[in-house]
C-alpha cells in the first residue's frame, strides 16, 4: 500500500509541473502588470522600469518560470538599471515555501490565501455534507420506488437544477427569500457578507447569512448526485446476493442499508473525492452574488488587476487539492472496497 | 409440407406479427429517441426557443425617440431612450426595459441567437479537437500519447472557469467587428467561442481515445492498413465514424455546457463586450437590481435555464438511444 500512495506522488509531480507550466504561460499573457499600473499621478517611465526591474519583470518568461519556482536568492540581480548585477535576489521560489507577493498589496500570496480560505472551506464543507445526505436520502428513495410520483418528481426536478445556472438559482432564492419576504412582513434572510454590522460577529449571524449561498451550492449538486444514487443503488438491487438476502428473510430494511446500500455507494465515494477540489473552484459566482469574502472573490478581484501572483498561488492551491484528491480517492475506494488491491 | 405450414398460419397472425425487415443502426436509434418521453419534450422545447429567437425578431420593432424614427430588427434591440430606463414589463416593453432603456424582449431575440451561436460554435470547437486529440494519441500510442494524454490530465486539473476568466480576462479590448448573416457581430464573440472550446474538449478527448484504442485492434483497421490506406484515412473513414455516437452526445450538451459558460464569463463581466446583447451579458451587473428591476434577470436567466434543459433532455435522450448495448425502447 505504502509503495503504491509513494509511486501515485512521484507520477503526481511531473503532473503538477506539467500544470505549473500551462499555468505560467497563461499568466504571461496577462502582459504587463506594470503598464495598467494606476494613481493619482501617473508613475513616470523610468520609475515604470525601475520597478519592472523591481519585480523581476525584465526578465525573459522562463526566467520569470524559474524564480517563481526555485527563487533566485543565489543570484546577483540588476536593479538599478546599470547593466551590471549588484544585489542578490529574495524570492525564495514556491518549492521553498514562498509564493510570492502580490503586486497589488505587497502581502505574501500565502497569506491572502490564507485570510480568505477558512470562508470558503465553511461554505464549501457545510454544503458538502448537506449534498451527501440529501443526495444519498433522495437517491436512495427513489429507487426504492422506481417509476413512482415521487421518483418521476425527484427525476424532472433534477434535470431542471442540473440545467440551472448558478447565478439563475441565486437570484431567484435572493428574491423570494430576502425581497419579497421582506415585502410581505415575514422573516427575510441577508443577502450579501457574513455578517451584519449592526449585530456584530455572532455565530448565529453567521448561520443566517450562510442559509441562502449553502442552499444555492447544495441544490445544484444534489441534482446530479442523487440520479447517480438512484441508478448505482437500482443496479445493485437486481443483483443475486440481494435477492438471497431476500431470499434468506432478511428484513427489508436491513438488505437496503447493510447490503445494498455499502456497495451501491462505493463509485459514489469516487464521484465525491474527485468533485471536492472542484468545489473550491464552483464557488467563484456564488461568492460574487452573496458577496462572500472567500478565495472565489479573492481570484476575480485580482484577476481584473492583472496579479499573477495571486492568481497563480490560487490556481497552484486547487491543482495541488485536485491531484492529492485522487490519490486519497483511490486510497480510500480500496479500504472500503476489499476486492480492489492497489499494487 | 412446408407450404401446408405457411397456408394455415391465419392471415391476421402474420399482419400482427412485426415486420422481419432488418432495423438499421439509424433506424433503431431514431425509434429509441421518439419513445423517450422526456427527448421528445426536450426537442419541442428546443424547436419553441428556436422559433422565439428567428421569427421573434419580426416582432421586433418600435418608435424609437432619440432618433425620431421607427425601426425594426436588431436597431429596435439597441434603441437606448434614457427617459424610459428600468421601466416594468408594460404592453410597449412586454418584458420592460434595462438600465439605459433598451428593450429586453427584443434583446433577449437577438442576444438568443448570440448565444446559439457561441454555443453551438464552441461544442464544434470542442468535438473537432477532442476527437482529433483523442484519436492520435489512441492511433500512435508511445510517446504522442503519453504527451498528449498528460496535456489533458493537466488541463482537465485546472477547473475550467478559472481558465475561461483568465482567457477572457486576456483577451479582452481591441478586436475588430464582422458581419455574420448580415449582423454586425464584436470580435468576442469569436474570442469567446475560442476560449471555450478550447477549455472544453478533455473529457471528450478521453473518451474517443479509449474508443480508438479498442477499434484499432479490430480486423476491418489491419485490412484497410493492409491495402495501403494511409493514417489519415484510416483515422476519418474507419475510426471516427465507429465513435460517432459518444461525438453526437458530446456535441448536444456541449452546446448546453457552452451557452451556461458563457453566461457565467458574461456574469462576471468578461464576456462579449459592446452593443451585442447575449443571454450572458444581459444579466452582467443586473443583480445590482436584484429587488429594483427583477425583469433585468429573470427573462434572459429563464431563457438560459429552458434552452439548457431542453438540451440536456435532448442529449440524455440520444445517450440512450445510441447506446448499441442497450435494449431499451425496441
Amino acid at each position: 500500500m505504502s509503495t503504491y500512495i509513494l509511486r501515485r506522488l512521484g507520477q503526481a509531480i511531473p503532473q503538477l509541473f506539467i500544470i505549473s507550466i500551462i499555468l505560467f504561460m497563461l499568466m504571461q499573457a496577462f502582459g504587463d502588470p506594470v503598464a495598467t499600473l494606476g494613481a493619482r499621478t501617473p508613475p513616470k517611465p523610468e520609475d515604470k522600469e525601475r520597478l519592472r526591474r523591481m519585480l523581476g519583470l525584465d526578465q525573459p518568461a522562463y526566467m520569470q518560470y524559474f524564480t517563481w519556482l526555485i527563487g533566485n536568492d543565489w543570484q546577483k540581480i540588476d536593479i538599478d538599471g546599470d547593466g551590471t548585477p549588484e544585489t542578490y535576489g529574495k524570492r525564495k521560489g514556491i518549492l521553498r515555501g514562498d509564493w510570492g507577493n502580490s503586486l497589488v498589496t505587497r502581502r505574501p500570496v500565502l497569506e491572502m490565501i490564507g485570510d480568505r480560505l477558512p470562508n470558503t472551506l465553511l461554505l464549501m464543507i457545510t454544503a458538502e455534507i448537506i449534498i451527501i445526505i440529501l443526495s444519498l436520502t433522495l437517491g436512495l428513495y427513489s429507487a426504492l420506488r422506481p417509476y413512482s410520483l415521487f421518483d418521476n418528481l425527484v427525476t424532472s426536478l433534477s434535470f431542471v437544477g442540473y440545467s440551472m445556472p448558478v447565478f439563475w438559482l441565486a437570484l431567484m432564492l435572493m428574491y423570494i427569500f430576502a425581497v419579497n419576504f421582506r415585502q410581505w412582513g415575514l422573516p427575510y434572510l441577508p443577502t450579501v457578507g457574513m455578517f451584519d454590522p449592526r449585530v456584530g460577529k455572532t455565530p448565529g449571524q453567521l448561520i443566517l447569512h450562510m442559509i441562502l449561498p449553502v442552499t444555492t451550492l447544495a441544490i445544484i449538486s444534489i441534482a446530479g448526485y442523487s440520479r447517480f444514487v438512484r441508478s448505482s443503488v437500482l443496479e445493485v438491487l437486481s443483483q443475486d446476493y440481494v435477492r438471497t438476502a431476500r431470499a434468506k428473510g432478511v428484513r427489508p430494511i436491513y438488505v437496503v442499508l447493510r447490503h445494498a446500500l455499502p456497495n451501491a455507494a462505493l463509485p459514489f465515494i469516487t464521484l465525491i473525492g474527485l468533485d471536492i477540489p472542484f468545489l473550491l473552484a464552483g464557488a467563484v459566482v456564488t461568492e460574487r452574488i452573496f458577496a462572500w469574502p472567500g478565495m472565489g472573490r479573492l481570484f476575480i478581484d485580482h484577476t481584473a488587476r492583472a496579479d499573477f501572483p495571486v492568481l497563480m498561488g490560487i490556481l497552484t492551491l486547487i491543482s495541488i487539492a485536485v491531484v492529492i484528491f485522487q490519490i486519497l480517492t483511490d486510497v480510500i475506494y480500496s479500504f472500503v472496497d476489499p476486492r480492489i488491491r492497489l499494487e | 409440407m412446408a407450404d401446408t405450414v405457411s397456408t394455415t398460419l391465419p392471415k391476421e397472425t402474420l399482419a400482427k406479427l412485426p415486420s422481419s425487415a432488418p432495423l438499421s443502426p439509424l433506424k433503431i436509434g431514431v425509434r429509441r429517441f421518439r419513445r423517450h418521453r422526456m427527448a421528445m419534450f426536450g426537442l419541442i422545447l428546443l424547436i419553441l426557443l428556436m422559433l422565439y429567437i428567428s421569427f421573434g425578431s419580426f416582432a421586433s420593432r418600435g418608435y424609437c425617440t432619440p432618433i425620431k424614427q421607427n425601426v425594426t430588427g436588431e436597431a429596435w434591440a439597441n434603441c437606448n431612450d434614457t427617459h424610459l430606463k428600468l421601466k416594468p414589463p408594460s404592453s410597449s416593453h412586454i418584458f420592460g426595459t434595462d438600465v439605459i432603456g433598451r428593450d429586453i424582449f427584443a434583446r433577449t431575440i437577438y442576444g438568443g441567437q448570440i448565444s446559439m451561436l457561441i454555443g453551438i460554435s464552441a461544442a464544434l470547437m470542442e468535438v473537432i479537437l477532442g476527437a482529433l486529440i483523442g484519436s492520435l494519441a489512441a492511433y500512435y500510442g508511445g510517446w504522442v500519447d503519453s504527451a498528449l494524454m498528460r496535456f489533458t490530465e493537466a488541463m482537465l486539473n485546472i477547473p475550467s472557469l478559472f481558465l475561461l476568466i483568465i482567457g477572457a480576462h486576456f483577451f479582452s479590448g481591441g478586436l475588430p467587428t464582422f458581419h455574420f448573416f448580415g449582423r454586425e457581430l464584436t470580435g468576442s464573440v469569436i474570442l469567446i467561442i475560442l476560449i471555450i472550446g478550447a477549455t472544453s474538449w478533455m473529457y471528450l478527448a478521453r473518451i474517443v481515445r479509449a474508443n480508438v484504442l479498442s477499434l484499432r485492434e479490430r480486423d476491418y483497421v489491419s485490412a484497410s492498413r493492409a491495402l495501403g490506406a494511409s493514417d489519415g484515412r484510416i483515422i476519418f473513414l474507419h475510426l471516427l465514424p465507429n465513435t460517432i455516437a459518444p461525438l453526437i452526445v458530446s456535441a448536444t450538451l456541449g452546446v448546453a455546457n457552452a451557452i451556461l459558460s458563457e453566461a457565467y464569463v458574461s456574469f462576471l463581466g468578461l464576456g462579449v463586450q459592446g452593443a451585442t446583447a447575449t443571454w450572458g451579458n444581459m444579466l452582467d451587473g443586473a443583480y445590482q437590481y436584484l429587488d429594483s428591476a427583477p425583469w433585468l434577470w429573470f427573462f434572459p436567466g429563464t431563457l438560459i435555464l429552458l434552452t439548457v434543459l431542453g438540451i440536456n433532455f435532448v442529449g440524455d435522450g440520444l445517450r440512450d438511444a445510441l447506446d448499441p448495448y442497450s435494449t431499451k425502447h425496441l
